[in-house]
């Protein structure tokens, strides 16, 4: 693979070099935030609440607190803080009532882990168990439980959500496109029908972990496996109001977030332990368990979608209804929500549309970001009903995709146009169709179904997705250059696996023209040292961090070019350069090196111009814009992917066993950077989403109890 | 306890607690962090040592067991800085995304081409599946197995040829 020849006019991308963070990993030595030891370290533990919603009666911690090797020990009463990345719904610790089974109530610093476990189990909570509210529909009804009932005193983000005083929900997205109504006239048949799937768990190898410091004079600093560190320095900062320089968030190696680890978690609890226990620093790492519920999960969906379709198989009307089970906080909910309402009838033309996109309190551990968030979740009933709209009009559910697939000139749910430079969906779902033998068995399954006597059927889905991020998500990226010619590249784009560095190190290759080799791209991230990026999620990360990184490049070339200009008595434009020197177009043995302007220039006697090279390069999502409250007209998406999925599915049609044979995915994902990565991605991606789709989920009692 | 066991080739004596497990005991008392806790329950495979000779996982056996042991970590791989065949062929197939399963990864992948040094796919699949792994999805790590057992061309994509 590494020897693949590239596509013409690039040296390096579309090549699959090793990764820049590969050695590191196979031989132990990338340091995790679960590695990392600080002087004078505290362990935390945590008291969760065995209920899912319950009146905290009184916590007596005055055992825990005698306990010697005992620092700290927390309850909610003493955090007048609230938190929240949408709607600032969340106590760090629960305050009065518990909200779901296993959320925080009381915490603890100690020596060791040992000492903190035996505090936590010295506090006693009492309480007076309540009827949980765990049905998203019943949650709806107005005699429901709030999970809330302050909701209407919450801060929210105004220009986006839509939070319903008085109910259980922090956010209702509208979409209407066309006149549904009208379409549904216009149909020769209407097939309605619900689609449910559970919450699940992301399951990064590595559980969720922080070290916390608070010293005096509020200097604060975070080492946590975040995927987002400027996203976690800014809400940390808003529930304490610190100012952003007070606070330093860095973040090492991450082993694996799946968009579980995009927002703020354990943090401000440990922080506040810190400045409790008189600034030492205080580590935490999640047990597995606590992962599934003290931390956030993947909201389950209900959806309902109502199809109104003419005899030649286009759809003229749908109207689309989804409840999603937020938990029992809105943090990633409302924006999956918000995406969801967009892009909920995937890609398809649909003229006439209806959506009501609800996010809805439950009494359960709260979801949040998880990889492709507001698409991959209402994909499995969309495609589903797509499937049986076809048969119910007896038309092959490729052709009747095919049919109402977006195109070029095609207006999508939010009054966006599909170009030619959108993607093509029809292409991936052809290569599928292919890839698996649409429509017919092979000789050789003819023969399997016979031997075996089981059967074997295929399938096929599409999908599409765009970034879910706000209108001016922006990033930049700092490339510098060493006295050798080498260079370091700093960006805030987070290694959570998905081989960014890599990546950005080529594309800065590329651009500057130099051998891989001598392309640094630093792994661990720190708010103090690298510029701003929003957050590493909404497969948003190469294509404005990469373009930052280009421009970044170029602004260094410029200076370099300036520098030579004048050592080479020449004008910048003469100008031309190779991975070692800079060199006069006409003349190309009149040159100066990069290494001998990289911090600038020094002349025989010593008389120097120039100075450090240091390119900068900013990147702004362009043309987006806010969804209108009640129509959800306007500009979301920086860009869509389109793809395809096709299986082929052997049953036992006495049991329903099923075995899965082949399964074949297509992706319009634009030019690749590095193929092994983009492979790896689409892999991985494909066996976890069969995780969901075949066996994963969250089993609960009817208390709400987490079975599993 | 007092116990000694020898570690990477390196003898340590070390006065630990009868409950502390063989992974606490290489992360804390060493220092050699390159053996992860996933799930702390002998289920994720993130711990992965060799204990005389045969992979165990560190979280589920005591420190005191392994008095007098010999114990084999992700930092005896590589030599010299030089990664292992096994390591290289990983590298060479892009079977590392976050990293956090890769020391046991490679280790059991040790002990599966020591028994057995020509897998099948099958074979793979089975010395690999106490091994978690959320990111790869498994395939890219299989080619490497593949390769680094001289079943697959360094550098041939995709077909697992010769099952």
């Amino acid at each position: 693979m590494s020897d693949q020849a590239s596509p013409s006019g690039t040296t390096q991308i579309g090549r699959s070099p090793p990764r820049l963070d590969s050695v590191g990993k196979l031989t132990g030595q990338a340091l995790f935030t679960s590695d990392l030891v600080m002087t004078g370290m505290l362990h935390a533990q945590v008291k969760k609440s065995p209920h899912a919603r319950a009146r905290i009666l009184s916590i007596d911690t005055s055992r825990a607190e005698a306990l010697p090797g005992v620092h700290a020990v927390l309850t909610g009463k003493e955090l007048q803080y609230r938190l929240g990345l949408y709607v600032v719904d969340k106590d760090i610790l629960a305050k009065e009532v518990v909200r779901h089974y296993g959320e925080a109530v009381a915490a603890v610093a100690a020596d060791t882990v040992e000492i903190a476990r035996r505090a936590v189990e010295l506090i006693e909570v009492k309480y007076e168990v309540l009827t949980p509210v765990l049905d998203q529909r019943k949650a709806l009804e107005p005699d429901a439980p709030r999970v809330h009932p302050d909701l209407a005193s919450y801060d929210y983000v105004k220009a986006v959500f839509s939070p319903q005083p008085g109910t259980n929900i922090p956010n209702l997205t509208r979409l209407r496109k066309g006149d549904v109504e009208k379409g549904f006239a216009e149909a020769e048949w209407i097939v309605e029908r619900e689609y449910t799937n559970p919450s699940v768990q992301h399951v990064p190898l590595e559980t969720h972990v922080a070290i916390v410091e608070w010293k005096a004079g509020d200097e604060v600093t975070i080492w946590t496996s975040a995927q987002s560190p400027f996203t976690v320095r800014a809400l940390f900062c808003y529930t304490f109001k610190l100012p952003l320089n007070k606070v330093r968030v860095v973040v090492p190696n991450v082993g694996g977030g799946f968009g579980g680890k995009a927002g703020i978690h354990l943090e401000p609890l440990l922080a506040c332990l810190s400045r409790k226990a008189g600034g030492r620093p205080v580590k935490f790492q999640a047990s597995r368990e606590e992962e599934f519920s003290l931390l956030p999960c993947r909201s389950a969906l209900t959806y309902r979608i109502k199809t109104g379709v003419r005899a030649d198989g286009k759809i003229v009307a749908q109207q689309m209804t989804m409840y999603w089970d937020a938990g029992a906080y809105a943090d990633y909910a409302v924006n999956v929500t918000r995406a969801s309402g967009y892009s909920a009838a995937g890609p398809y033309e649909i003229p006439n549309a209806w959506i009501d996109a609800y996010t809805i309190y439950t009494n359960k551990p709260y979801g949040t970001a998880y990889r492709g968030f507001g698409h991959v979740e209402f994909f499995w009933g969309l495609e589903r009903h797509m499937e049986l709209v076809a048969h119910a009009i007896g038309m092959d559910p490729l052709e009747f995709r095919k049919k109402n697939l977006l195109r070029p000139g095609s207006v999508t749910l939010t009054g966006e146009e599909i170009t030619e430079h959108s993607g093509d969906p029809r292409k991936c779902l052809e290569a599928v169709a292919k890839a698996i033998g649409y429509g017919k068995l092979t000789p050789e399954e003819e023969a399997r179904q016979q031997r075996t006597g089981r059967k074997i059927g295929k399938g096929l889905a599409t999908l599409h997705k765009a970034p879910a991020m706000p209108s001016f998500t922006s990033t930049a990226a700092v490339v510098k250059m060493n006295s050798d010619g080498s260079v370091v590249v700093n960006t805030a784009l987070t290694e959570i696996g998905q081989g960014s560095t890599t990546a950005v190190a080529q594309i800065a290759a590329e651009r500057l023209r130099f051998p891989l080799e001598k392309v640094k791209v630093v792994v661990e991230k720190d708010t103090d040292k690298d510029p701003y990026d929003w957050q590493t999620v909404a497969s948003k990360g190469i294509i404005l961090t990469g373009r930052a990184t280009e421009l970044a490049c170029e602004d260094l070339l410029r200076q370099a070019y300036q520098v030579a200009a004048q050592v080479l008595r020449a004008q910048p434009e003469d100008l031309d350069h190779d991975g070692e020197k800079v060199f006069i177009r006409h003349h190309p043995k009149a040159s100066v090196s990069f290494a001998a302007m990289a911090v600038g220039f020094a002349y025989p006697d010593g008389n120097a111009i120039g100075g450090p090279l240091v390119g900068v390069g900013r990147y702004t999502a362009q043309g987006l814009s806010n969804l209108d409250k009640e129509t959800g007209l306007g500009l979301p998406a920086l860009d869509w992917t389109f793809g395809a999925q096709g299986v082929v599915v052997e049953v036992d049609p006495g049991t329903g066993e099923y075995t899965l044979l082949k399964v074949a995915s297509a992706f319009d994902v634009g030019r690749i950077i590095h193929e092994g990565i983009v492979r790896g991605q689409c892999v991985g991606g494909m066996i976890q989403g069969l995780g969901t789709a075949i066996c994963e989920g969250y089993i609960y009692d009817e208390q709400g109890h987490l079975l599993n | 306890m007092l116990i000694s066991v020898r570690v990477n080739g390196h003898v340590y004596q070390r006065d630990v607690p009868e409950d502390r497990t063989l992974l606490r005991f290489l992360r804390e008392d060493l220092g050699l962090i390159g053996t992860k806790e996933g799930c702390g329950a002998g289920e994720c495979g993130s711990c992965t040592v060799f204990l005389d000779g045969r992979t165990v996982n560190g979280c589920m056996v005591l420190a005191v067991e392994a008095d007098g042991a010999s114990v084999e970590t992700i930092e005896g791989e590589a030599k010299d800085g030089v990664l292992s065949p096994i390591q290289a062929a990983l590298d060479r197939n892009h079977a590392v995304q976050c990293g956090y399963c890769t020391g046991g990864m490679v280790l059991s992948v040790r002990e599966l081409l020591q028994n057995n040094p020509r897998p099948t796919v099958e074979q793979i699949k089975e010395g690999i599946e106490g091994n978690f792994c959320r990111c790869t999805g498994y395939q890219q790590i299989i080619e490497a197995v593949l390769e680094v057992s001289g079943q697959l061309t360094p550098g041939a994509k995709g077909e697992l040829k010769h099952v």
